[in-house]
């Protein structure tokens, strides 16, 4: 069930985010991305694309500690190109 | 064992005896003399006294030493328990048992001292020793009674008594046993979900926001239990007296050595000291003058304490003052009020209904 | 168990936990964007790596921080504004063996506190004041303060700090490191994960200072204050790094003795 390519996952309380996007350029790999949706404070939040290394740059800068970082014991399948 | 000690020495021996292992301060005459005895004895009891660098730095040290659950003065003169209000304030909303040596340059920092100039509402039990064996046991009642209330108390003094040897011997007092400080802090309830936070906002651990106003009506109920719990005074011959002489501190010496004789050649004349100048003794004083047909109020300064007479009275008998503005060449308060002669010629011109010049 | 975690795969590990263990909860109404709950983190988890829950005392000066305090689970006592250094000493003249922690923000300790810390850093107590510095007064709504930028907008500089109106701005981590009390002076700075990392580890070193007795130990965070800075919250990180992070260089200024000033960091100098 791992995503493509990727070492790690996060889970986002995106009902907590605030929107503030200092996620996203903290992201190494650069897997987090302001998705289109709304939480009910109606403030946008960061959805997970593949390629997480589970390095925890997001976890350290997020203001609202709305991240928790996982890393998968064993590797993913690697099917298409890694990132 | 007696022994002749000045007030300032005293003062401090006593407030030792009472547990007292913390004080910080900074030089200010008459204050300066009990920062040096306190310097001189608190390391020999594994106490700790800290020259500050400022009358701000030596109450936030204090407070420091309050929170840890020690026993913990600091003090100053008026000018420097100016800089110390703002701490003074929220430090009796933090509920810290503070014992504060307001050693006045005379008696012109009674409002001070019973008002506050510190902001919002608040209160401290303030005790105006008349000499210094009276001192000796009331710095030690101060530090039991700071930690039986979690409210700051003053010792009113001046340079009179900072500066007056006297045959005292401290002896330690005993009290009623106190509850533990389990809100000192010490760390250890760290991790536990329960950790402390002393603070004088109501602010409480898990829970965003503050309260103010049912923090604030909280200690209000509280001071007014102190204002009915805590009043005391002192006075003679009040019974038939056609004159009652009120005073307070140093003065009220004088005060009672000129009534006593006045009493001796026939006069009806009474005294009234109030040993707490807050909470006032307005009861005690409303009957102590209850055959009174004038009240005279004996006081170093502009007229301060009068306020508290007449708000005592009700303008149920005539109040005059016959004291006034009294210092000496370097504004330290020794002037000349400070002499039986000069006190006893304005009592007599009270009793002849006399205006007295100030 | 949260919902969050249904759906993840068996052999995912728990590598970053959601909030430090001596932190109640997550919630609290600082701005998005805001470095100091980042400083906050570090500073609770390295207390808790130290093992020093139970003798940590942290003294709390006044400023947006202040709000942090209820998911502070260590014992606290709430200072004034500028007065945290002195409480602190009181606390650990009285309490040696507890590990005393100062957090004010620049208003606080710069400004209105200058003398207390100064004061406290000379007499070498053996303490940490931990310095957040976003260059103005967050909760009376972004007003300058002595650490304040020339050039950075502030409610009460609109045209940006200008030396000749406002003065210059006081670098206060070279003014302790100078004094022989101080044995550690650092400078950090949230505004990147590598940045938040160097935090942590500045804030260890500081705090062993303090538990070998070597005396008074500082470190300063700079925070991220889009808010205060008039800027959207993203812009926040490289704000702070190009002109906050220009004059109050990150580094350490104080280590072992050896002083290390601003002006030699920022020309990429170290301290040991």
């Amino acid at each position: 069930m791992s995503a493509r390519g990727s070492r790690g996952t996060v889970t986002i309380a995106t009902e907590r985010c605030k929107g503030c996007e200092l996620c996203i350029p903290a992201c190494p790999p650069r897997v987090l991305a302001m998705s289109q949706e709304r939480n009910a404070l109606g403030v946008p939040y960061p959805e997970l694309l593949p390629g997480c290394t589970g390095c925890g740059a997001c976890l350290l800068v997020c203001p609202d500690f709305c991240f928790e970082v996982f890393r998968f014991d064993a590797p993913a399948a690697r099917e298409g190109v890694a990132r | 064992m007696r022994q002749l000690m000045e007030g300032s020495e005293a003062i401090a021996e006593a407030s030792i005896a009472a547990g007292c292992r913390f004080f910080a301060g900074y030089p200010m005459t008459p204050f300066t003399e009990l920062l040096e005895s306190f310097a001189k004895k608190l390391p020999a009891v594994g106490g700790v006294c800290i020259n500050a660098e400022s009358e701000l730095e030596s109450i936030g040290m204090a407070w420091g030493a309050l929170a840890t659950g020690a026993r913990a003065a600091t003090g100053s003169t008026g000018q420097g328990i100016a800089l110390m209000q703002e701490s003074l304030s929220e430090i009796t909303r933090a509920e810290l048992p503070l014992v504060l040596f307001h050693m006045a340059r005379g008696q012109s920092d009674y409002f001070q001292a019973t008002r506050g100039g510190g902001h919002g509402d608040y209160r401290h039990l303030v005790f105006a020793p008349i000499d210094v064996t009276e001192a000796t046991h009331l710095a030690q009642e101060a530090f039991d009674l700071a930690d039986r209330w979690r409210n700051p108390v003053q010792i009113y003094g001046d340079y009179l008594l900072a500066h007056t040897a006297e045959a005292v011997e401290i002896e330690p007092l005993r009290f009623e046993a106190l509850p533990p400080k389990d809100w000192a802090v010490d760390g250890s309830l760290g991790g536990s979900g329960r950790a402390r936070n002393i603070n004088p906002i109501g602010m409480e651990k898990g829970r965003k926001g503050i309260e103010p106003e049912p923090f604030w009506k909280r200690l209000q109920a509280k001071h007014d239990a102190m204002e009915r719990a805590l009043p005391r005074h002192e006075a003679e011959h009040t019974e038939d007296a056609e004159l009652v002489v009120v005073a307070f501190g140093t003065l009220a010496r004088f005060a009672r050595y000129v009534v006593r004789a006045l009493r001796r050649e026939g006069r009806r004349v009474g005294y009234f000291r109030p040993v707490t100048l807050w909470p006032f003794p307005s009861d005690a004083l409303r009957e102590a003058t209850g055959s009174a047909r004038r009240v005279a109020v004996l006081e170093m300064n502009a007229g301060q304490m009068i306020d508290d007479v007449r708000l005592a009275l009700l303008g149920s008998r005539p109040v005059v003052a016959i004291g006034g503005i009294s210092s000496d060449s370097a504004g330290f308060g020794i002037g000349p009020l400070l002499d039986a002669d000069n006190v006893r010629e304005r009592v007599e011109g009270a009793l002849a209904g006399r205006e007295v010049a100030a | 168990m949260s919902t969050r975690h249904e759906g993840l795969p068996a052999n995912a590990r728990q590598v970053g936990l959601e909030k430090p263990a001596l932190q109640y909860g997550v919630d609290h109404d600082l701005c998005p964007g805001c470095g100091e709950p980042l400083a906050l983190r570090c500073l609770l988890e390295t207390i808790e790596e130290l093992g020093c829950a139970q003798r940590a005392i942290g003294v709390i000066g006044i400023g947006c921080y202040t709000a942090l305090t209820p998911l502070m689970d260590i014992d606290l006592v709430q200072a004034l504004h500028g007065r945290a250094p002195s409480v602190a000493t009181g606390v650990k003249r009285m309490r040696p063996e507890g590990l005393v922690v100062a957090l004010q923000g620049d208003g606080d300790m710069v400004s209105e506190g200058l003398q207390e810390v100064l004061h406290t850093a000379a007499r070498g107590e053996p303490l940490t004041c931990v310095l957040l510095n976003n260059g103005v007064f967050g909760e009376t709504g972004g007003h300058m303060t002595a650490t304040t930028v020339l050039g950075q907008r502030t409610k009460n500089s609109l045209d940006g700090r200008d030396a000749a109106y406002h003065g210059h701005p006081i670098l206060i981590a070279d003014l302790l490191a100078q004094l022989d009390g101080t044995a550690y002076a650092a400078r950090a700075s949230v505004h990147d994960a590598a940045g938040v990392a160097r935090t942590k580890r500045m804030l260890r070193r500081a705090l062993e200072v303090q538990l070998e007795g070597r005396g008074f130990s500082f470190v300063e965070i700079l925070t991220m204050c889009p808010t205060g800075w008039f800027l959207p919250t993203a812009q926040g990180p490289e704000y702070l790094d190009r002109v906050l992070g220009s004059v109050h260089v990150v580094g350490e200024l104080k280590r072992e003795g050896r002083f290390v000033p601003t002006a030699q960091l920022a020309q990429g100098a170290r301290a040991s």
